[in-house]
């Protein structure tokens, strides 16, 4: 699945709405070069849970763990790793043992310690804002899609056409808008 | 009082002593970072590397060595303090455990301080070091930070970046320079060589009231920058040099920017300005015109406490735990998460 976002905006409310289809649980792999939008779209999927503050990049922390209520979600940034190991050190088998979601920014620094994911993003500065790949890892991140593909529609809806508009669905990239 | 200080939060493992029977930087009988230091006895031979955030097999030499430095022993501690947070769990648990488990052994007071009261208390392990109140700019590659302080434990936040810290913005633009990470010092030795005209990079929220940052905007306006000149053929050296200047101007200008504000808007006349990119030189030439302009002074501790170090943890930990407080025996701190503006001055433990 390939969703184009014209702007920030549209990359916070994609974000919310994946977060909204998560509904609280999920390995998520951020994919994307510097400055391709990845902490702007955790943003979104922490607006899901009600977080209004400042999303800080977890470059220099590596993680950075966020309680909404009784929902936590874990932003980790695993960039300044010189070693998959290093994840022990750092809590990382808590973090993927616990009930959440967790978000990680550059996970081939963690490749051969972290488990298969249930969605990986590839994000890519495209000619006008950004462009997500959305691949399915699990059974979870299939069910995560089609519910993101319905949730296209009912936005599609919304805006008083019946279906995906050709214009919203050009070379079967949904325009999320 | 002698206090053990112990830094395990993030990537750095640090130890010191603290004496508060003497004062300022007298105080500190040893400090040591474990990537400073070659220990070569203990283990028969060179050490082997460690990864990074391995705090668990570092932090016990280091504090041998650091005992061994102050030619004290364990015996002559009376008390230890280490970082509660905020910082990775995982490595906070490292220095709390060993920090109580050491106290309780030794029957001596133990507790758990706050990482970033240890930087804006660093200066004070300085020859002249800034009375209360000052203004601090914490400016690294984890955070960006302005605080009132009117004392210890009486911090005002005044404003903060929203997204990425200026050190972090720094590194990030080394790399879209194919510069080494972490490349801060690297992006500002190139712009030496660069044409502050050439480009001009914005000053992130300067152009509002406020005393927040915000960096993630120039980092993606960098990149454009760059690949603008790669898609024209015209990234040479010197288009490299001159897009670190500009970023730099720009890094620069908006922090110099915001400390004026913070001064103006406090009245007072002492800046402190501590972490990593504290260091680079068109930031201090800047500050000391601003400075001076205002009958302000700005004071900087020494290179190697601007970064993580136990010798800030020390002396914090020293004055906390002098005036009674610590926490509660097999009650250990680690929290991830903790704001600033939620310590308050020491409180004895029994009143």
């Amino acid at each position: 699945m390939q969703v184009q976002l014209d702007n920030e905006e549209a990359q916070v409310a994609f974000g919310e709405a994946l977060g909204q289809v998560l509904q609280g649980r999920g390995l998520i792999y951020l994919e994307g070069e510097l400055g391709a939008g990845k902490t702007t779209l955790t943003r979104g999927i922490l607006r899901a849970y009600g977080h209004q503050g400042a999303v800080k990049s977890p470059t220099y922390t590596l993680i950075e763990p966020y309680e909404l209520g009784s929902q936590r979600v874990y932003h980790l940034d695993l960039y300044r790793l010189s070693d998959p190991e290093e994840l022990e050190f750092i809590g990382g088998r808590d973090v993927l043992a616990d009930e959440a979601v967790c978000i990680i920014e550059w996970p081939s620094r963690g490749e051969g310690w972290l488990p298969t994911p249930d969605l990986r993003l590839a994000l890519a500065v495209a000619e006008q804002g950004r462009l997500i790949t959305l691949t399915a890892c699990s059974d979870l991140g299939a069910r995560i899609l089609s519910l993101l593909e319905r949730q296209a529609h009912e936005v599609s809806q919304a805006s008083a056409t019946s279906k995906l508009s050709d214009d919203q669905l050009e070379n079967g990239v949904i325009q999320w808008k | 009082m002698r206090v053990l200080g112990i830094e395990t939060s993030c990537d750095e493992t640090g130890v010191a002593l603290y004496d508060t029977s003497l004062t300022g930087g007298k105080g500190l009988l040893a400090d040591a970072l474990y990537s400073q230091i070659a220990m070569h006895a203990e283990f028969g031979g060179v050490v082997p590397e460690l990864a990074s955030r391995d705090h668990t097999r570092k932090l016990l030499p280091l504090i041998e060595q650091v005992l061994s430095d102050a030619k004290l022993t364990r015996h002559d501690l009376d008390g230890i303090t280490y970082t509660a947070g905020p910082g990775l769990v995982g490595a906070l648990m490292v220095g709390a455990s060993t920090a109580h488990g050491m106290a309780r052994a030794l029957n001596i007071p133990v507790l758990g301080v706050h990482h970033m009261e240890g930087h804006l208390l660093a200066p004070m392990l300085e020859d002249e070091p800034p009375e209360f109140p000052f203004v601090a700019l914490l400016v690294s590659g984890g955070h960006t930070q302005l605080v009132e302080v009117q004392g210890l434990g009486r911090y005002q936040l005044l404003g903060e970046s929203v997204d990425d810290a200026a050190g972090e913005a720094f590194d990030k633009a080394a790399k879209m320079l194919v510069l080494a990470y972490p490349g801060g010092p690297q992006v500002a030795k190139l712009a030496e060589q660069g044409d502050p005209k050439r480009f001009r990079f914005p000053r992130p929220m300067t152009d509002r009231p406020g005393l927040d940052f915000s960096f993630s905007g120039l980092k993606t306006h960098t990149m454009t920058a760059i690949r603008q000149l790669e898609a024209a053929g015209e990234l040479d050296d010197q288009a490299r040099a001159d897009v670190a200047r500009a970023f730099e101007e720009a890094v620069v200008d908006t922090l110099v920017i915001k400390c004026r504000r913070a001064l103006d808007q406090t009245g007072l006349k002492r800046l402190v300005v501590a972490g990593g990119v504290s260091a680079n030189h068109r930031l201090r030439e800047r500050l000391h015109v601003e400075c001076k302009k205002r009958h302000a002074r700005a004071y900087y501790p020494r290179g190697r406490f601007c970064t993580d170090n136990g010798a800030m943890i020390a002396y914090v930990g020293a004055q906390r735990l002098a005036a009674g407080e610590c926490d509660t025996y097999g009650i250990m701190q680690a929290t991830p998460r903790w704001p600033l503006d939620q310590l308050t001055p020491p409180v004895a433990a029994d009143s």
